[in-house]
């Protein structure tokens, strides 16, 4: 006999959908089926089934080829380089928990630690226009009631965030648009006609990198002034048409990705966004929401947001919590040599930072814990296997529009391995011995 | 499939399938003398690497050449940030050119083979 387990919370985007069924084998162990995810969702699930997994952690021999060592030993290992280090570089959080979150900004108290998230490489321009200028925004739910039109910016959710669009923004019947698609018109700017844009009403082809002219030029469009004949590679009927459009509509949203906040200019480009957003509700009412994506990366500024006041690059070296992105950012810290040890958790550095950084962290003591074998694990002393957060171990997680939602378990973990929060409990107890605390 | 095949286990050959390329437009691949499916080297003055050159699946966009999120874009992106602590990944200026006879490594090894 199967189980069915429905209400399962995907842990693979920000959208965090919540609406998963998973079959499994009667004693819990086996995953069998996954329906309602995506398809990356769906991998997600069944790749925690790899028979290929690594159970134990495993330690880098002086020749470069590994031995298998115990968990207790991994976090003596652990807790002796952060003890040790004076400006250990935390990074990661965002394929984790808030519980794991919590235990983790403990251990960074105690050593100093440079806490940064993935929020580094992604939306850390959308973070610090937020605190430069604030952030008109709203739920998801309030989108698939209300909306009547969205503006995909430099996203392209049908292929990073493949349920976004039926289950909030563009295809669903909500109470006041009962239409569903019919009913909200879609806009899509994007330097590549994305298979996003497809769908859309209105394709704004902006010219890479002019995300910020033609922001500017909306703007001027909004108040009926002269604009000249193209601005950012389109033409200025096109921009007076949208900016009428967005007026008119009754409820509209802009969403954006790392078009805009990865290109030059970064939270400048954020900042005019919102000073769009906030310019069309003198008119009627709009809203802006980053189409955030690692699993639960907003849930890693939200907590440290509580604790420390700061959503990402946190420097607790000198005992208090510093913040100054470009200064505590994790790629500056790698570049600049401060950096003296890396422990890396729920992320894959290895993969998504660029090369002269992983080449730094390479020469530096690492630590990382992962399921999986990434890249980060090529420039690892030591790789810590830990159970699958949002499917062997629930927790909380914070959707993309800053909700929190309880994740659930659905399979048991293989026997003997810890979840990122025990293992991160034993790093702490060790370093309170170490520091004698 | 980039997200796929990134869930589906990065040390595998899918991962550098989906990930070791670079779109770009059919008449920007026929200025380069080559049929898509040709590996190239992408260089700029930050790194160089080589992955394969498709004909772009969400294009045209003349001019431009896209390289997925991973570790072979990243040999190639400007890793200033400016003072902001985001490292340049977008309109970093590269140039292309066949390199038929070399080989797209898969995602540890391009690691390696640099460090």
């Amino acid at each position: 006999m199967t189980k069915l387990i429905t209400d399962v919370v995907c842990p693979f985007c920000g959208t965090l959908c919540d609406d998963l069924e998973v079959v499994v084998s009667d004693d819990g162990k086996e995953l069998l089926e996954v329906n309602n995810a995506c398809a990356i969702g769906a991998e997600k699930f069944l790749h925690s089934q790899a028979k290929d997994r690594l159970t134990r952690p495993r330690m880098r021999n002086e020749d470069g080829s590994w031995r298998e060592v115990s968990y207790d030993e991994a976090a003596e290992f652990t807790a002796q380089m952060l003890a040790k280090s004076k400006k250990p570089l935390m990074y990661g959080w965002s394929s984790t928990n808030c519980e794991s979150q919590v235990v983790g900004s403990h251990v960074a108290e105690l050593v100093g630690g440079q806490l940064d998230n993935t929020a580094t490489v992604c939306h850390g321009s959308t973070l610090i226009a937020v605190q430069d200028v604030g952030v008109p925004s709203c739920t998801l739910g309030e989108i698939k009631n209300r909306a009547d039109m969205v503006v995909f910016w430099g996203c392209n959710p049908a292929h990073a965030h493949p349920r976004h669009m039926s289950r909030y923004s563009l295809f669903p019947r909500g109470f006041f648009t009962a239409k569903g698609h019919r009913g909200r018109t879609a806009v899509v700017v994007d330097p590549r006609p994305t298979d996003s844009a497809n769908l859309a009403d209105i394709y704004l082809p902006v010219e890479q990198g002019r995300d910020y002219e033609l922001l500017s030029a909306l703007r001027v469009a909004f108040r009926n002034e002269q604009l000249p004949d193209v601005v950012a590679g389109i033409s200025k009927e096109k921009i007076y048409e949208v900016a009428e459009k967005m007026k008119n509509a009754r409820f509209g949203c802009i969403f954006f990705g790392m078009g805009v906040t990865h290109s030059l200019s970064n939270n400048h480009n954020i900042d005019i966004a919102i000073q769009v957003t906030r310019d069309l509700n003198e008119f009627t009412k709009w809203s802006i929401m980053p189409m955030r994506g690692h699993y639960n990366v907003t849930g890693a500024g939200e907590v440290w947001g509580w604790q420390f006041g700061f959503p990402f690059c946190v420097d607790l070296s000198r005992g208090f919590a510093r913040y100054n992105p470009g200064e505590s950012s994790s790629n500056d810290l790698l570049m600049r040599e401060e950096i003296d040890s890396v422990f890396v958790l729920g992320s894959d550095p290895g993969a998504h930072f660029p090369f002269s950084s992983v080449k730094k962290m390479n020469a530096l003591p690492c630590v990382v814990v992962d399921p999986h074998i990434t890249p980060s694990t090529v420039v690892a002393d030591l790789h810590v296997p830990v159970a699958f957060v949002g499917v062997e171990v629930g927790g909380c997680a914070y959707r993309m529009d800053s909700v929190p939602i309880e994740s659930h378990k659905v399979v048991d973990a293989p026997e003997g391995m810890l979840t990122d929060e025990e293992f991160l409990k034993l790093v702490l107890a060790r370093v309170k011995e170490i520091k004698g605390v | 499939m980039q997200g796929v095949t990134m869930e589906g286990g990065k040390e595998k050959p899918a991962y550098r399938d989906a990930c070791g390329i670079i779109e770009l437009n059919p008449e920007d691949l026929k200025e380069l003398g080559i049929w898509h499916g040709t590996n190239v080297r992408v260089a700029s003055q930050h790194g160089w690497v080589i992955v394969k050159a498709i004909k772009a699946t969400q294009g045209p966009h003349p001019g431009l050449g896209w390289i997925p999120m991973g570790p072979w874009a990243n040999r190639v992106i400007d890793p200033n940030t400016y003072s902001m602590g985001m490292p340049t990944f977008k309109g970093v200026p590269v140039t292309v050119e066949p390199a038929p006879d070399e080989k797209v490594l898969d995602s540890l090894a391009v690691l390696e083979e640099m460090l």
